[in-house]
């Protein structure tokens, strides 16, 4: 098995509002192994975006404040470094692929001048050794006429364009691990299959590790080879990519899986939603946070925290359902395996 | 099924209906360039494409948002531009809209009765006494309450706003609703409680439907006949079943194949049919195949020639040089 070079432990992280405080992310802890991609899924709100965030120091603060946890990377912990030291980090060791490249690419600066970003500061590159670097990422990215590329601006650049070179920027340090924040969201479904091929190809060229968050199970499915479930601020269930699709355990994940509209599905029969609205985290239940809308809920979900129970060496899931002494009830309600 | 579709007369006839745009000097952007279909009453017409394949802008010719460069458009045999006073107000009662973005098309500053109720009020179809009961049922329909009547649009989650959306669109009794794109800001768990809802709304008052959207799987899901547009022309035209079982034009088989499936057994077997490049502008195009850049097929035929849209079986439209 490969190694782990992120390892995160119970990371709390909350927000103050006029609203009091939100509590974003709620004891989550996860490891991220050498080569993988690793993808987060649940919906928005569920705290996957702010985790991701949290491992590079990105979020705001204030009104965002470190509660409490421990993220290591290669052994080291992180959280106790100071901003100069984070520097050192960003971009070099991890890098971010943020969602929306038509916002997150600064507008008045060439392509080149902000891919070459993270060499400021770096002594020992040379201003020709730092071009040459940027054309040679643009090219990886399969950008056209990279010596153009360079010297162009963002507007100039379509949106499938703009996210290659968000990507570029991610990679040019020779990161170890690349954050994606829901990097297709914003694009056209033959864009984002592009996109997504790149991302795939890249992580085999360079055996860099990927954090993949998007709320489409579909991306999950291609690009995958661990999953994680967030639910209001927690994880709830952990597995392989086959796990999760095939040995459904969580009745959030099962309600995920059966509500989308798949090629598949027949016309007459009805999509299967999941009934209410995700908690309010200004208050989060006591229980599980999804017991309000599980329609398996017993009494002992909305008092108490379900723990991890361990399904096999990959696959957890935190639901009160897996006790030994819970009554065995089918979450799926329609066989979506076999037939169709 | 049961769905009662009457094909003997078209709700809405679409003949050659262009769309353009001055942007520059001598620039024009064709943001639907000569395009024809009908919409049967009772059916589920869906529109898919790929952002600024001019699918938005045809829905809006049809509410008359735009008034179109060329072209016809009738509505029960009528032109939509040649209406009088009464007609038009007629009109504008029986086509209604659904917006994409539920957050930015609600009034911030007007309650959700006030919302719901102004279309009513407006076409005679509640007076002040009884607006407060016409608004809680039509409320009810789309799964709110009476509670929610006196609440700001700020107050709702974003599948509730949706729902707003919808129970204003339904509120004066519309014959054809334009869904654009109804559910694509919505999350995923929320995205199948509107869907649901806008097929049973269907069925109980025998709405027609356009439904705009870019995921392929849920216009398959709710169209009964489905349109792939490509840079502001129809590629290919045919019965949902039909157009997923058998597509035919290289452009409608990318867009199928590039559908990330929710199902990562089925992903490492699927053959994907990958394309080269992105959407060209549609300022200015060349007067031949728009996908002639991207397509795997293309000849030289396909560059000098714009395909006309030929029927190759029956209900199945494409147009594509290779189908003969």
């Amino acid at each position: 098995m490969a190694e782990n070079i992120l390892e995160i432990k119970n990371l709390q992280f909350s927000f103050h509002t006029y609203g009091g405080v939100v509590k974003s992310v709620r004891d989550v802890s996860f490891n991220v192994r050498e080569g993988e991609i690793l993808g987060i899924v649940g919906e928005s709100g569920c705290g996957k975006s702010v985790t991701s965030q949290c491992i590079l120091r990105l979020n705001p603060e204030p009104p965002g404040f470190f509660e409490s946890g421990s993220i290591k990377y290669r052994g080291e912990e992180i959280t106790t470094k100071t901003d100069k030291e984070m520097r050192k980090i960003r971009g070099v060791e991890i890098g971010f692929i943020f969602q929306d490249p038509m916002t997150s690419l600064n507008p008045t600066a060439t392509i080149g001048k902000q891919i070459e970003e993270v060499f400021v500061g770096r002594k020992d590159i040379s201003k020709k050794e730092r071009k040459e670097r940027a054309l040679e990422i643009l090219r990886l990215v399969g950008i056209n006429e990279p010596e153009r590329r360079y010297r162009q601006y963002p507007h100039e650049l379509s949106g499938g364009m703009k996210q290659r070179v968000m990507i570029a920027i991610a990679l040019v340090g020779k990161p170890s691990i690349i954050i994606a924040d829901e990097p297709t969201t914003s694009l056209d479904v033959t864009i984002e299959a592009q996109i997504l091929d790149l991302l795939k190809d890249l992580k085999e060229k360079l055996n860099t590790s990927i954090i993949l968050i998007t709320h489409d199970l579909g991306v999950i499915a291609k690009m995958c080879d661990r999953v994680l479930v967030m639910y209001g601020g927690k994880i709830v269930e952990r597995g392989s990519v086959d796990e999760i699709f095939y040995e459904t355990s969580h009745p959030y994940t099962a309600g995920l899986i059966q509500s989308i509209a798949t090629l598949n599905t027949d016309k007459n029969q009805k999509l299967i939603p999941i009934d209410g609205t995700p908690p309010d985290l200004f208050a989060p239940p006591k229980g599980c946070p999804f017991s309000a809308r599980c329609e398996f809920a017993m009494k002992i979900c909305s008092e108490a925290l379900p723990e991890e129970y361990v399904l096999s060496p990959e696959h957890t899931c935190s639901c009160w359902l897996r006790h030994p002494d819970a009554p065995k009830v089918n979450i799926m309600k329609r066989d979506t395996k076999e037939g169709s | 099924m049961g769905k009662n579709i009457d094909r003997s007369q078209p709700l809405f006839q679409v003949e050659d209906l262009c769309q353009y745009f001055h942007v520059a000097k001598g620039k024009e952007l064709k943001a639907v360039d000569h395009v024809n279909f009908s919409i049967y009453k009772g059916e589920t017409l869906g529109l898919v494409g790929e952002s600024g394949c001019g699918k938005s802008t045809t829905g809006r010719c049809l509410v008359k948002l735009y008034k179109p460069t060329a072209g016809k458009i009738t509505y029960k045999g009528k032109d939509i531009f040649s209406y009088n006073k009464q007609e038009e107000k007629e009109f504008r009662k029986n086509v209604q809209m659904i917006f994409q973005n539920p957050h930015s098309s609600l009034n911030p500053r007007s309650t959700v009765k006030d919302i719901v109720g102004y279309g009513m009020k407006l076409h005679g179809l509640a007076t002040d006494a009884d607006m407060d009961q016409k608004v809680e049922e039509i409320l009810k329909r789309v799964g709110l309450n009476r509670d929610h009547m006196s609440r700001f649009p700020h107050e709702f989650s974003g599948g509730q706003k949706q729902r707003i959306g919808i129970a204003r669109a339904l509120a004066v009794e519309p014959e054809f609703v334009i869904c654009d794109e109804p559910i694509s800001a919505l999350d995923v768990s929320i995205q199948a409680q509107v869907l649901n809802m806008l097929k049973e709304l269907q069925e109980e008052m025998g709405l027609t439907y356009l439904f705009i959207a870019h995921d392929l799987s849920v216009v398959k899901y709710i169209s009964d006949r489905v349109i792939v547009m490509y840079l502001g022309t129809m590629v290919e035209f045919a019965d949902a079943e039909e157009l997923y079982e058998n597509p035919l034009h290289p452009y409608t088989q990318v867009l199928l194949s590039s559908i990330p499936v929710a199902d990562p057994k089925l992903v490492r077997e699927k053959k994907r049919i990958m394309v080269k490049g992105e959407i060209p502008s549609p300022i200015n195009p060349p007067d031949c195949c728009r996908f002639v850049e991207r397509c795997p097929y293309a000849t030289d035929e396909c560059r000098s020639k714009l395909p006309e849209l030929k029927e190759v079986q029956k209900g199945h439209y494409v147009a594509c040089h290779r189908i003969k």
